[in-house]
């Protein structure tokens, strides 16, 4: 069950997307990410769409595995295109019955919300799908290494990062083992009401929790065993280095965040 | 003086009540005093809570003696200015091979220790390429940790301590958690590397077979230094063996047993083919 979810996943195969330095990503990410509250029209949008055609072809990664993304997001998606389509006040009223009133301008702010949404969304799964967890997590450590001058943490945030990712399928096995354990002894976790099925959960809980925190422990005395004393005065075994296709990917990226800028101002 | 030596070695921890208001201590190293040569395969045997973890994190400086001194390589550990020096001469693996690997990749994780210590990048290369292949790892240096087997995990670990070029390396029951195969095949690692590579180990184990190939064997119980010797006198004293709740090889109890019924016997026998030659000589003589 908590296996099925899609969304931060690593989609390996090889693209030039792929071998791109993870802070050209993130700085990517970024710059889609502020486009879109930029596009406010039909030809703005249909730049973006362009670009994010462009991206995805880039990455060699099918896009119904992008696609498939997007239904852990459905709810919100729906949440949120159905508020505009019917809350939004206009000249133009499409359909009016008893409490419901659906205007043209509602409709295409609901289009454009749903559009905006879904990009956003298949625009930074990008990131994680042609990105490793332990280059995302670097390029975060390398990218972000001015924050330090403002005492942000920033080398701690990023190996509890790679911590919880090495950890993770650690734990996932541990409660599947633990339930299953549970439920040979007569657990039942299906059945129920919330408030049971909750209760359910507390003998999975709390085995969790212990051995989760004799793991902690043990790692850290383990780190330490190994001369781990912070970031200070660390080097790397796999350094980020910038290459050519860096500086073409900030090109592509600056004319296209110019571009959208221009339509914004001028449109 | 040895790569390890310790004068007195004494070791309290602080019972706390409830509040965390000290109640007591609870000794765990007494008076210990070893010397460790430089090259030596030291084997530590005793009973759970005999102190044998306690002993070993001192050799990291992961704890600092109560009273008593311990020095790495000549450092005294409690001096602050020697830790990092301590901790990359005496590397160390522990029980848990889940709880111990830092990356997510092995090749990652190799790395981890020179990282820390500074080493320059080419030479992170070079010594991650020399550590796996010196564990026999190469071949999985891409994987990701999770999908080892216990036993490859462990050596992993190995490959990681020896990384930062120790002196010796300290390895604390590796093989509680493995099954025999594991266990075999970290055994043979470290045997290895202290043949191959002279590096000094100090191997705690409750397992007697892994034992036997050790130049010394030391117990302990209830924090104290009890029986030391080579593994033949150790285990040839098999009911002083048995006082401390340890047992012997089954040989070498069957042996144990046999004198006792008066059987002219050598104490001691480790192994199959030495039980079998005496016994035949045994044969030979009596005619029975
Ligand atoms: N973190 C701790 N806090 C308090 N007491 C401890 C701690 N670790 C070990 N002890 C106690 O110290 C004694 C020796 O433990 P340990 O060194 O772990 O023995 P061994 O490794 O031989 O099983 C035991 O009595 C144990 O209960
Ligand atoms: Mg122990």
């Amino acid at each position: 069950m908590i296996r099925d979810i899609t969304i931060g996943q690593y989609y390996q195969t090889d693209s030039v997307l792929h071998r791109l330095d993870p802070r050209t990503k993130l700085m990517g990410t970024l710059v889609f990410i502020v486009s879109m509250f930029l596009a406010d029209s039909w030809i703005g949008y249909a730049v973006s769409a362009a670009y994010l055609a462009m991206i995805i072809r880039l990455s060699h990664v099918p896009v119904g595995f992008i696609v498939r993304g997007l239904k852990a997001v459905m709810i919100l998606l729906l949440i949120s295109v159905s508020f505009n389509l019917f809350l939004t006040a206009g000249e133009h009223e499409i359909l009016s019955f008893w409490i419901i009133h659906i205007t043209w301008e509602g409709v295409q702010q609901a289009v454009f919300m749903a559009v905006r949404l879904i990009f956003l969304i298949m625009g930074s799964s990008l990131m994680t799908l042609t990105t490793t967890p332990n280059q995302l997590t670097d390029g975060l450590e390398t990218g972000l290494g001015w924050m330090k001058k403002i005492h942000v943490p920033v080398h701690e945030i990023s190996m509890m990062m790679s911590i919880a990712l090495r950890f993770i399928p650690i734990l996932v096995d541990e409660t599947d083992k633990i339930m299953k354990a549970q439920m040979a002894r007569g657990a039942d976790f299906e059945s129920g009401n919330l408030i049971e099925r909750a209760k359910a959960l507390v003998p999975i809980l709390v085995p969790l929790f212990v051995s989760s925190v004799r793991r902690a422990t043990d790692l850290a005395m383990a780190m330490e065993a190994r001369c781990y004393h912070g970031g200070e005065n660390r080097t790397r075994m796999k350094p980020l280095r910038y290459a050519g296709r860096d500086r073409l990917g900030y090109l592509v990226m600056a004319v296209y965040l110019g571009l959208m800028i221009a339509l914004r101002s001028l449109l | 003086m040895g790569i390890i030596k310790a004068i007195k070695l004494t070791y309290d921890y602080i019972k706390r009540d409830e509040e965390g208001s000290p109640t007591g201590v609870n000794r765990a190293v007494d008076h210990v005093d070893i010397d460790i040569a430089s090259g030596e395969f030291v084997a530590v045997l005793g009973h759970n809570g005999s102190g044998k973890s306690t002993l070993a994190k001192h050799m990291n400086a992961l704890l600092l003696p109560t009273e008593g001194t311990i020095w790495v390589g000549e450092k005294d550990t409690a001096d602050e200015d020697n830790l990092w020096d301590v901790r990359r001469m005496a590397g160390m693996v522990f029980q848990n091979p889940d709880n111990q690997i830092i990356g997510t990749v092995v090749e990652e994780d190799v790395g981890f220790g020179p990282e820390n210590i500074g080493v320059p990048t080419e030479e992170i290369w070079k010594r991650v390429d020399e550590s796996l292949e010196a564990v026999g790892m190469t071949a999985y240096r891409y994987h990701s940790p999770n999908k080892l087997s216990g036993g490859q995990k462990q050596r992993v670990a190995i490959a990681g301590v020896m990384a930062m070029r120790p002196q010796c390396i300290v390895l604390d029951e590796p093989t509680a958690m493995l099954d025999p195969n594991g266990r075999r095949e970290v055994l043979r690692t470290v045997r290895e590397l202290n043949r191959q590579e002279h590096i000094t180990v100090v191997l705690i184990t409750h397992y007697m077979e892994e034992v036997i190939e050790a130049d010394r064997v030391i117990v302990m119980d209830d924090g104290r230094i009890v029986m030391e010797g080579t593994p033949a006198e150790v285990f040839g004293r098999t009911d002083e063996m048995k006082r401390y709740r340890l047992d012997v090889p089954q040989v070498t109890e069957l042996a144990w047993e046999l004198k006792k019924d008066g059987l002219p016997l050598s104490d001691g026998i480790l192994r199959i083919d030495q039980f079998v030659d005496e016994i035949m000589a045994v044969y030979r003589e009596t005619g029975r």
